[in-house]
């Protein structure tokens, strides 16, 4: 049944799924943190590991850009990375940990992102940036304590869009 | 004018921030502007009127031409529009 994000556009839809969530992850730094998110995608096949190193490096050879916003990073590599389909993976840390971004550090919610093209994730990028802008809703992302809890907060924020 | 938003890899964050600048031009019924998000790869010898890049990529873009503004928070609205608005103002005032 996956099979069909191949060829549609995807919507936030994607991250909407237990296995793509998980809170208050333990890390022991920048790395880590993006590994733990890039692990969920792994574990339900939208990207193969090579993906996540890719990640990693991406950050490390253009710097930690992805961090978008305070708090907030956004990793991602190329969908030749490894990408099977494109999706997004949402954790929020224990513990805030430093990408070295002199706008937005300490992070504490990291989205996975895994795009299979260039274009069929648009729509579910502008509604990432449309509830990242909603600083109440990411208030209320941070203190969830239980993964039910997170998907049914972004589910409910999704229907005011 | 021809505005270019600039990332790594040019449909990651660069999408992000065509996306909420075109929905700033949209609300504030701004119109005649093209966004185009860019690559760090093909952007050298390209022209555009202006770039929009995240802060960390400053040191990328340091000895071009180009005009540029840095954006701290991309999905910051009010940030953007003040930063990109401005800088609009700036070059038509040129023209």
């Amino acid at each position: 049944m996956n099979e069909e994000k191949n060829v549609h556009a995807v919507s936030l839809g994607d991250l909407i799924i237990e296995d793509h969530v998980a809170v208050k992850v333990q890390t022991t730094g920048w790395e880590d943190a993006v590994i733990q998110a890039g692990k969920l995608l792994v574990n339900t096949n939208i990207v193969e590991e090579s993906y996540v190193e890719a990640m990693i490096s991406t950050i490390k050879d253009l710097g930690p850009y992805c961090v978008i916003a305070p708090g907030i990073a956004l990793p991602h590599a190329r969908p030749e990375d490894g990408v099977r389909q494109s999706g997004f993976s949402l954790i929020t840390l224990e513990q805030a940990v430093e990408f070295g971004n002199t706008a937005n550090d300490p992070v504490d919610i990291v989205i996975g992102f895994a795009a299979i093209d260039k274009t069929s994730h648009i729509l579910a990028l502008r509604e990432v940036a449309t509830l990242l802008g909603d600083d109440d809703f990411i208030q209320h992302i941070r203190s969830q304590k239980t993964k039910s809890e997170l998907i049914q907060l972004i589910k409910t924020q999704r229907t005011k869009l | 004018m021809k505005i270019a938003t600039l990332c790594g890899m040019g449909f990651g964050t660069s999408m992000i921030l065509k996306l909420t600048i075109e929905d700033i031009f949209k609300a504030e019924g701004i119109k005649g502007h093209q966004v185009i998000p860019w690559d760090l790869g093909s952007f050298k010898g390209q022209s555009v009127d202006l770039v929009v890049a995240p802060t960390d990529m400053e040191h990328h873009l340091q000895g071009t031409d180009f005009k540029v503004v840095y954006i701290k928070n991309l999905v910051d609205k009010a940030e953007i529009s003040e930063k990109v608005i401005h800088a609009l103002k700036e070059l038509e005032d040129l023209t």
